[in-house]
């Protein structure tokens, strides 16, 4: 797995995607501390993700990436850019 | 090769084996395979981070193990993560442990393998520990292969079944027998963040290993929001360093990252099964069907505290009556039958008596949280928890509240991050607990009497009036002392499991003798010194010579009556009579007089007590309930000096809210300070719960008159 290095920044982020969609995570940005602890939880550059479902009072998000789910909300997600598969 | 240093409850000169892992890994469950079950709490200075600590059998000989906090890295985003760092490296006095048995979730291999990595760049001597390896299947590669390749023993277990128990134990034999290995590096540092790793281990604190693996860490935790746990000097020296911490960061996981995906992908036969989890999930959090299930597993998890608890509780309480009957029956009236029966049985009932809600709550949390379920109530919840600066995984303790204060505070162990954890003990004791009911019953059924419906729309305003408070509360102290940078919600959906009944239980188990022991002691001592209040000074001046006029009374109804006018002189008398008088001005103008002042002193022990403190203070006798009419109808005739009644619909309003707020249960206090170590959070909750009280009475009052309704 490879980051698509040196393209230019996706206007497509983690929380506009259709559910269930397999995109690959460009970048990631965010408070340091968070941003550190998804790229150690595996959501780096590269890395294949689908949002597979969203919590019923809209937030916050089902990730699934790695063979794990994760969940983070909505914000934090709109700082993810990701292009498609 | 030995651990020496005395930390904590961990003094050995045995071996010493760490059990570390991501959360959810399967640790507790090996942890208690491997001790039998028998441990005990350990927690680690400064934090309120505890750890199990237990012994097991190794070849001929034994070795302590100690279950460390779930961790996903050595470089920490919470408090709790803190702890590992420093006790895979025995820093600050911990001591230095022998060989790290690393849980890794098959199931998510190379997350889990994460971990290792950091481990093996500092040197840490490790034995993986394959849990869920069932679940994982045919995905895994044979167990000597993963070993080559991750340069450390490797074992495959099911701890659930208790197989490769023996495998492992004869893997953290022969790694007690190695030389610890040299640090294991599988990415280079770039030139200039090698450049700052130097920089940060020359300010190391003296004591620490000069590793690289050290600086590196230190880079990665500082920043500028957070020196990340660092110590002063080393802080700020890396602040000095100039820094894009983002680089560092990027370089530092992609390279270990990069490694697994090219290393270990390879060898992982596709990923583990998750379509049982992927069902389960389809119903369990679904927008409507996963709403009605999540209402009635929690409607489900209410009523057992409420109601299954209450039989048990109930015969508890006839024990300690029974046993107080049998003592005073067998001594002669004295001070020390007295002691005996009111301080020490009466107390000891008071801390035995919340045994049945903690088993359940536990048992039920724990049967939640080893299922996977209580991850998906976080997910459901966060949305609304988030109203309150908290987030989904407040939920449960919060809930529990409404039963009782003291099960739902020790439940909040179960939320990752001390600040939420204190924030939501902070706020759980407004919720309406159960001890409240017999007051507000007793008040709103004296003084609103008439139509039922004013009753129960009292009783019911008083559920969403703690509500509302409690969010209010939490709010508030989320903008002032319990402030901290929003923590995003990084929460792991794991894949659901059968719980373990043995694991559960012995969690119970540990959970009630703490309670026993540490917050059960404080209750005795508040105990014995509530009854003190109101049984000192013994000799108070009484308006006739009792025994006399008992020993000339004509009928039993007349010395009974006697006998309760005298107890309520004497009460008027003692030292809680005379506090109550000296605070009269104090609560006065809430609308309440002195008589009420010891009834929420004797509240104190417990908010239920107020009904039969007043049912002594008014001379009808301790033995009663708040449906009593005889109490009812004193109140009713309770009159001011001035000949005003003292109970006002309006005074009972006020006197429905101060019970709402106020912090009158020491068995709550005692639990907060068994769970923050330290006197600092129970005194703020006295403090501001109490001024809270009685701000909002004056207001209820004082408003109510210039309105003209008193």
């Amino acid at each position: 797995m490879h980051a698509p290095e040196d393209s230019a920044p996706s206007q497509l982020t983690l929380d506009a995607i259709p559910l269930q969609q397999q995109v690959v995570v460009q970048s990631v940005a965010g408070e340091r501390g968070f941003r550190r602890r998804l790229l150690e939880l595996g959501l780096l550059p590269g890395t294949p993700v689908s949002v597979v479902r969203v919590a019923p009072l809209g937030d916050p998000l089902e990730l699934s990436l790695r063979g794990s789910r994760l969940s983070i909300r909505r914000f934090e997600a709109s700082q993810i850019r990701v292009v498609p598969a | 090769m030995s651990a020496t240093a005395t930390v904590d409850n961990v003094a050995t000169s045995e071996p010493l084996i760490l059990l570390a892992g991501n959360p959810n890994s399967g640790k507790s469950t090996l942890f208690n395979r491997l001790t039998g079950g028998s441990a005990r709490t350990g927690n680690y200075p400064g934090v309120t981070v505890e750890s199990s600590i237990g012994s097991t059998r190794l070849g001929s000989g034994t070795a302590t193990i100690v279950d460390l906090p779930g961790a996903y890295s050595l470089v920490a985003r919470t408090l709790e993560e803190r702890v590992t760092l420093k006790a895979v490296l025995g820093l600050d006095g911990q001591p230095t442990p022998d060989v790290v048995a690393l849980c890794a979730d098959a199931t998510v291999l190379s997350r889990s393998l994460y971990l290792l990595l950091q481990l093996q760049e500092l040197g840490v001597p490790v034995v993986l520990v394959l849990t869920m390896s069932d679940q994982a299947g045919d995905t895994l590669p044979p167990t000597h292969t993963l070993s080559d390749l991750l340069g450390c023993p490797v074992v495959r277990t099911v701890a659930r079944e208790g197989e490769g128990l023996d495998d492992l134990r004869a893997a953290l034999s022969t790694a007690l027998a190695q030389d610890p290995p040299q640090p294991l590096w599988r990415w280079e540092p770039g030139e200039d963040l090698e450049e700052a790793i130097e920089a940060a281990m020359d300010a190391l604190p003296e004591g620490w290993p000069r590793q690289h693996g050290l600086g590196l860490w230190a880079l990665m935790s500082w920043s500028d929001t957070d020196d990340g746990g660092l110590p002063a000097g080393l802080a700020e020296a890396v602040s000095r360093l100039h820094l894009h911490p983002e680089d560092i960061d990027d370089e530092a996981i992609s390279g270990r990252y990069g490694w697994l995906d090219r290393e270990l992908l390879p060898l992982l036969q596709g990923e583990a099964d998750r379509s049982f989890t992927e069902k389960l999930d389809r119903v369990l959090i679904h927008p409507v069907a996963g709403f009605g299930i999540f209402l009635l597993v929690m409607g489900l998890l209410f009523q057992g505290l409420f109601a299954w608890s209450d039989p048990a509780i109930g015969a508890i309480e006839s024990l300690f009556e029974w046993l107080a009957v049998l003592v005073e029956g067998s001594m002669a009236p004295s001070l020390g039958r007295d002691l005996l029966v009111e301080g020490v049985i009466g107390g000891v009932g008071g801390v035995v008596v919340f045994l049945p809600q903690i088993l359940l709550l536990f048992l039920l949390l724990g049967l939640l949280e080893d299922s996977g379920y209580l991850a998906r109530v976080a997910y459901l919840m966060d949305r609304v928890m988030r109203l309150m600066g908290l987030n989904g995984r407040a939920f449960v303790p919060m809930l529990s509240g409404f039963a009782c204060a003291v099960p739902a505070i020790m439940a909040t162990r179960s939320m990752p991050r001390e600040r939420d954890r204190l924030l939501t003990m902070m706020v759980v004791p407004l919720m309406t607990c159960s001890a409240r009911l017999p007051v507000y019953t007793l008040i709103i059924g004296t003084l609103f009497a008439g139509e039922a419906w004013v009753q129960s729309g009292l009783l019911l305003g008083m559920y969403v009036f703690s509500v509302v408070t409690a969010l209010a509360a939490a709010w508030l102290m989320s903008k002032t002392v319990l402030r901290a940078e929003p923590v995003p919600l990084v929460l792991e959906l794991p894949t659901y499991r059968w719980p373990k009944l043995r694991d559960v239980a012995l969690m119970m188990w540990r959970r009630a003798r703490e309670f026993l022991k540490d917050a059960g002691t404080v209750i005795l001592v508040c105990t014995i010194v509530v009854w003190g209040l109101l049984s000192f000074p013994q000799n108070v001046p009484l308006s006739q010579d009792y025994d006399a006029a008992i020993a000339a009374a004509a009928s039993p109804e007349q010395v009974e009556a006697l006998e309760q006018q005298r107890e309520g002189e004497q009460l008027a008398g003692s030292y809680a009579g005379q506090v109550g008088r000296f605070i009269e001005p104090v609560i006065e103008p809430l609308g309440f007089d002195w008589k009420i002042g010891v009834g929420l002193i004797g509240a104190f022990a417990a908010r239920e007590v107020f009904v039969s403190t007043m049912g002594v203070v008014y001379s009808v006798g301790e033995d009663i309930d708040e449906q009593d009419e005889g109490l009812r109808a004193r109140m009713h005739a309770e009159t001011h000096p001035d000949g005003s009644p003292v109970y006002t619909p309006l005074a009972g309003l006020s006197l429905l809210v101060f019970f709402a707020l106020s912090a009158q249960c020491m068995s709550t206090l005692a639990v907060v300070k068994r769970e923050t170590r330290g006197w600092k959070w129970p005194i703020f909750m006295v403090v501001y719960m109490t001024g809270l009280a009685w701000v909002a009475s004056f207001v209820v009052y004082q408003g109510g008159r210039l309105l003209g309704l008193g």
